[in-house]
């Protein structure tokens, strides 16, 4: 617990100092997002009933560009080194990691997903299921984008590479989630599923491919 | 404290060194030396669990198996902290010491509250070493921990390393200098290669 909340402390210090690629990824969200009405016009019939969907696509995208330097700069640095020397298991340094993440890119987006929603024509009503479908499946963009980043730490290219492995695997959390934002019966109950099991998975996964990383 | 045997190391197919036996009881140390690539850091990241030997076993006795602290090449410096809260991040991870204490061991206290990106390598590397003064742990493994510092901060590592030994503590370093210290062992990795 003390190497939790030391890891997630720094990590947070970190991305309120650096504005860095989280403060980035939630800029691209917001203009991402409002590209679209731009585009399409101020007749809202394209954007009826595509809404909710379009802000997930950007959603997906924006979390992509905030994990390239999840790991690297701690691999980099030699962080990872002394944290991989360490007794704690490195799952929970992973979990730290991704919770300051999801705090700094996955809940603001949450926060400007009801406002961006009703930008892009989303109707009053559904304005609460879209922000609770961000809060439901963000922290699993975040989990399976950190398996991702550890996965291709050693590889050149590692930022490309990511999102080739990224947005197939980010699938799954794009059709719950813009299902649960339209009510469809039992997205919802899906999405929570899918985030839950990515909780379970991911920092095993993550924390097995920094091992391998550090023994390089 | 610490003891290693039949220690093998291989990178890249090429044998670094094998057969080889470590003990070092508490106010032991040993000296690593060998030329450029002879297997110096290899060693040094074996003991400390960072890099699967190929053959042999290191175990500690005594105390918890991570009290020990591992210095490599790298400083594991933010720059977008500041010099103190770097320090702090590692003293509250090791939940014991001051990062004050760390900071006036390498005579970094005047300059605490820089943002870490403004030092010079040097002093990032004093920031580095701030670390085993700050959480004192029982066992120390150095790599070149003077590489890139001035005749003040080398001094005032060697009077920390002997203080830490004097008190019963155990250190494995690899260096080229001498140190000022009489170790216990001596490991020349050149030798036991050729």
């Amino acid at each position: 617990m003390r190497t939790f909340l030391a890891v997630l402390r720094r990590d947070l210090a970190l991305a309120g100092r650096q504005g860095g690629e989280s403060g980035l990824a939630l800029l691209f969200f917001v203009l991402g997002a409002v590209l679209f009405p731009l585009g399409l016009g101020s007749d809202p019939g394209p954007l009826a009933g595509a809404g909710s969907g379009l802000l997930w696509v950007v959603a997906l995208l924006a979390a992509l560009l905030s994990l390239e330097r999840l790991f690297r700069a701690d691999w980099e640095d030699g962080a990872l080194d002394l944290l991989a020397a360490r007794p704690e298991p490195l799952a929970t340094v992973v979990l730290a990691k991704c919770a300051a993440h999801w705090l700094a890119t996955g809940l603001p987006m949450t926060v400007v997903s009801a406002l961006l929603g009703s930008m892009l024509a989303v109707p009053g009503e559904r304005l609460g299921l879209l922000v609770l479908s961000f809060l439901a499946g963000t922290p699993a963009l975040t989990l399976i984008g950190a398996a991702a980043a550890a996965l291709t730490l050693g590889a050149r290219l590692g930022g490309v590479l990511t999102a080739i492995l990224v947005l197939p695997l980010y699938i799954p959390v794009l059709i719950f989630g813009a299902a649960a934002a339209e009510g469809r019966d039992g997205a919802f109950a899906l999405l929570a599923a899918l985030t839950l099991a990515t909780l379970a998975l991911a920092p095993a996964v993550a924390s097995a491919a920094l091992r391998h990383a550090v023994e390089q | 404290m610490l003891e290693a045997r039949g220690l093998a190391c291989e990178r890249g197919g090429r044998v670094l060194f094998r057969g080889l036996d470590l003990a070092l009881a508490p106010g032991g140390a040993a000296l690593v030396t060998g030329p450029n690539g002879a297997g110096k850091s290899s060693l040094l990241r074996v003991l400390a669990g960072l890099l699967p030997a190929s053959a042999g076993t290191v175990a500690w006795t005594g105390r918890g198996e991570a009290d020990f602290h591992y210095v490599g090449h790298a400083d594991a410096v933010k720059p977008a902290l500041s010099v103190s809260e770097n320090l702090a991040f590692w003293v509250r991870l090791a939940g014991r010491g001051s990062a004050a204490a760390g900071l006036e061991a390498v005579g970094l206290t005047t300059l605490a509250d820089l943002p870490a990106r403004l030092l010079s390598a040097g002093q990032r590397r004093r920031l580095g070493l701030a670390r085993l003064f700050a959480a004192p742990a029982p066992l120390w493994l150095l790599d070149e921990p003077t590489g890139g510092l001035d005749d003040a901060a080398t001094d005032a590592v060697e009077h920390g390393l002997k203080a830490h030994i004097a008190s019963g503590g155990a250190a494995v370093i690899a260096t080229h200098i001498p140190l000022g210290i009489e170790p216990a062992h001596r490991i020349d990795l050149g030798a036991a290669v050729s």
